[in-house]
């Protein structure tokens, strides 16, 4: 756990503090709560238990009852009344318990939340943020483990996003919230808590914007891109393969929608080799659109066709099974092998 | 009027879920005769023979309702009968896309509308023409959607009327969160206070939506009102199969009021939407209205009403339209001449020419506006297609072909 960070009702915050995903999330919606007293949170259990990954804790404690709602057991409902508050001038952030709940949402969230602004002519906005804790590798029951995410980068009008490190996760739920479009924010779970990636936050100054991409590791040899939970695995598989003498650069997505592939385009013509991670099943998903877009832009730079280290094309399996089902190091590791001996 | 407790659980086997597979054209027709009234529970101000009904409860919410006041309410609902018949006639012409017909739900709509005030906001759903209109929508505006040169072009805030919502209700939980947003802010509490309307059907009484909305609503005391227009058909479907029971009946499993009112009595719906809206601004909302009326026409041009209902439903429920007996309460107290009812016509007539010179003549969308306000912030992957389509058109132009 982190070390316990002062709220700011208490004192200041210090700029520089070592944080897990989760706490900077926490961390990052509370400045955004101060910011501007017209963002509320919505959600299952958001309030006096923090969420069931405690992401909101604290929150309603110092904002009070009407600014983080506890909401009755309805995702449509969230979602649905977010895009209302959203009308009247709110800018509400939905919590999703659970990415494979968010079904029941689905209506809302395609036909009113992604819409509006369009149907409109641009007179209504709709500056909703739906947080979506997503992903496996917990060892969960059936719908706790999945990634849904390629299905809302599908719909125009929505923005979709993942954070694969701390110092991203204060700083783009920030920016979500701020941004006037309505954001589908995408939250490794598995990472929430892990210790290995606690890091030091620098909450003074952003790292970036939020619809752009990013290189996180150089290398010459082969390119590895991924986002969200699968980030540190393409990290650690480029740590083992350095190791072995070869240098893979990975980029960290960020943005899904809209996706930023100039420094993936940019990255693949030099290296002339790509693998796209990602925990999604891979037919019609986030890595399908980028093998199209890169083997359009960077044919001629390509030594191997785009191989892609995904999930499988079958339901999330009993998560006694995940360790197979999920592109771990040595399926990311043997998938750059194929690429580099084409 | 009989409260739940009342009622005895059918045995199994016997209630009407234990039959309701497939109803015998019989039992559709049974439904028919029950649902034909609406029951001694409905709330009337007007019979279908124009004799105005004193009622100790809502007389109150329409004392303003002068001859003049009440020649208003008829002159709305004659223009927007008028325009509505023009619409539909247009449609037939291959002008507009398609039309969704208000016909006999005028005083509904007149009558609920004109209980708004400016700073309370409606949500509709996409039959509410009238409503539009005593928002102050501009029938015009309403035409592009149905020409499907856009999906509406309002300015929603400025007329206190949220753009059409097509899918099924959908608008009722938009609805309660604006509703929400108004209380949050302080905006209830007084007679000054602010309100919510959201407009939906009998068909729509099924959708979970709905349900949430209720939910949502009854639990953060959301100065909302449901007004449900039960005109006894969603689409091909009946309302014995969206429901057991009365659909106002529905309020009390929520926790707040529900009351039934003939919806073709637009003195009967402008008093009881006052009354639920004054409960609203004074933080008692929210209430369901159902406004018992009847679709008169198609559920759109597209849809064929001879296949699903019996011929003579529609001459019981012409008896009881809601313009003529305004008309024949005017007349027969000597409150309008005939001199002004020709000038009415006279009035409608013109509208709905200028309405129809008007969709003739409206432009085409250009082509960028596919590309237009789909973020409120750009998106470069959406810029660039835009830029290569626009590019690959201006290809044509060049080629002369354009």
């Amino acid at each position: 756990m982190a070390a316990p960070v002062k709220s700011p009702v208490d004192g200041a915050v210090p700029a520089v503090q070592k944080l897990t995903i989760g706490k900077a999330l926490n961390m990052g919606l509370r400045a955004a709560m101060e910011a501007d007293d017209k963002v509320l949170i919505l959600g299952e259990d958001v309030g006096k238990l923090g969420g069931v990954f405690r992401i909101t804790d604290g929150l309603q404690k110092d904002f009070g009852e009407q600014r983080v709602l506890d909401t009755p057991l309805a995702e449509s409902g969230i979602i649905g009344t977010a895009v209302g508050l959203a009308v009247r001038g709110f800018r509400p952030v939905c919590e999703i318990q659970f990415e494979g709940f968010i079904f029941p949402g689905f209506d809302q969230i395609s036909s009113q939340l992604a819409k509006l602004h369009y149907r409109t002519q641009g007179r209504v906005k709709v500056p909703v943020v739906v947080r979506v804790p997503y992903g496996g590798g917990i060892g969960a029951v059936e719908h706790h483990s999945e990634s849904p995410e390629s299905l809302f980068a599908h719909i125009a009008g929505l923005k979709v996003v993942s954070c694969s490190n701390p110092t991203d996760a204060y700083w783009m739920i920030q920016q979500a919230v701020a941004s006037d479009d309505p954001v589908l924010f995408f939250e490794p779970k598995r990472l929430y808590h892990n210790g290995q990636l606690k890091s030091e936050v620098d909450t003074t100054t952003p790292p970036g914007p939020l619809f752009a991409s990013r290189v996180v590791r150089e290398g010459t040899d082969c390119t590895l891109v991924a986002y969200g939970p699968s980030v540190k695995v393409c990290i650690d598989a480029a740590a083992a393969a350095a190791e072995e003498g070869r240098s893979l650069e990975v980029i960290d997505l960020r943005t899904l929608s809209p996706l930023d592939l100039a420094p993936v385009f940019e990255s693949v013509r030099r290296t002339g080799r790509l693998v796209a991670v990602s925990e999604a099943p891979s037919e019609s998903s986030i890595t399908s659109e980028i093998a199209a877009r890169v083997q359009q832009e960077c044919f001629y730079s390509l030594e191997a066709p785009v191989l892609r280290a995904t999930g499988f094309d079958t339901p999330y399996p009993p998560s006694k099974l995940e360790e197979h089902y999920l592109p771990d190091l040595d399926r990311v590791l043997h998938t750059v092998d194929r690429a580099m001996g084409w | 009027m009989p409260s739940p407790e009342q009622w005895t659980h059918p045995e199994p086997g016997e209630g009407p879920a234990a039959q309701a597979a497939q109803p015998s054209r019989e039992q559709v027709i049974a439904g028919l005769r029950n649902t034909d009234a609406g029951g001694a529970e409905v709330t009337q101000l007007l019979t279908p023979e124009g004799e105005r009904i004193a009622s100790p409860q809502f007389d109150r919410y329409i004392s303003d309702i002068d001859p003049d006041a009440l020649r208003g309410l008829y002159r709305d609902m004659v223009l927007v009968r008028r325009a509505d018949r023009e619409a539909n006639a247009m449609q037939r012409q291959g002008q507009l896309g398609i039309w969704v017909p208000l016909l006999g739900q005028e005083a509904a709509q007149v009558g609920s509308g004109r209980a708004l005030r400016p700073q309370d906001m409606a949500f509709p759903s996409y039959r509410e023409h009238g409503v539009a209109y005593t928002r102050g929508v501009d029938f015009k505006e309403l035409l592009g959607i149905f020409r499907c040169t856009d999906h509406g072009g309002w300015d929603f805030q400025a007329h206190g009327f949220h753009p059409y919502t097509i899918v099924i209700g959908n608008q009722v939980l938009n609805a309660a969160g604006y509703a929400m947003g108004q209380k949050f802010e302080g905006k209830v509490g007084d007679d000054d206070g602010e309100a919510t309307i959201v407009y939906f059907g009998d068909g729509a009484t099924s959708q979970g939506d709905v349900h949430e909305g209720f939910v949502w609503a009854a639990v953060y005391d959301a100065p909302l009102v449901f007004f449900c227009q039960n005109n006894q058909w969603a689409i091909s479907e009946p309302t014995e199969r969206q429901s057991r029971l009365p659909l106002y009946q529905r309020a009390r499993g929520y926790g707040f009021p529900g009351i039934r009112v003939d919806g073709n009595d637009v003195l009967a719906c402008l008093a009881v939407t006052r009354w639920a809206l004054e409960e609203c601004r004074h933080g008692n909302g929210p209430v369901l209205i159902e406004a018992f009326t009847y679709r008169m026409d198609a559920h759109t041009t597209t849809d064929d009403p001879t296949r699903y209902r019996l011929s003579e439903e529609l001459e019981v429920w012409k008896h009881k339209d809601p313009i003529e007996r305004v008309r024949v309460h005017l007349a027969r107290n000597g409150y309008a001449d005939q001199a002004w009812f020709d000038q009415i016509q006279a009035e409608a007539d013109a509208f709905a020419t200028d309405l129809r010179e008007f969709c003739f003549n409206m432009p085409e969308p250009p082509p960028e506006r596919v590309f237009a306000n789909v973020y409120a912030e750009s998106s470069p992957v959406l810029d660039s297609q835009r830029d290569e389509f626009l590019s690959y058109l201006a290809g044509f132009v060049e080629a002369g072909e354009r």
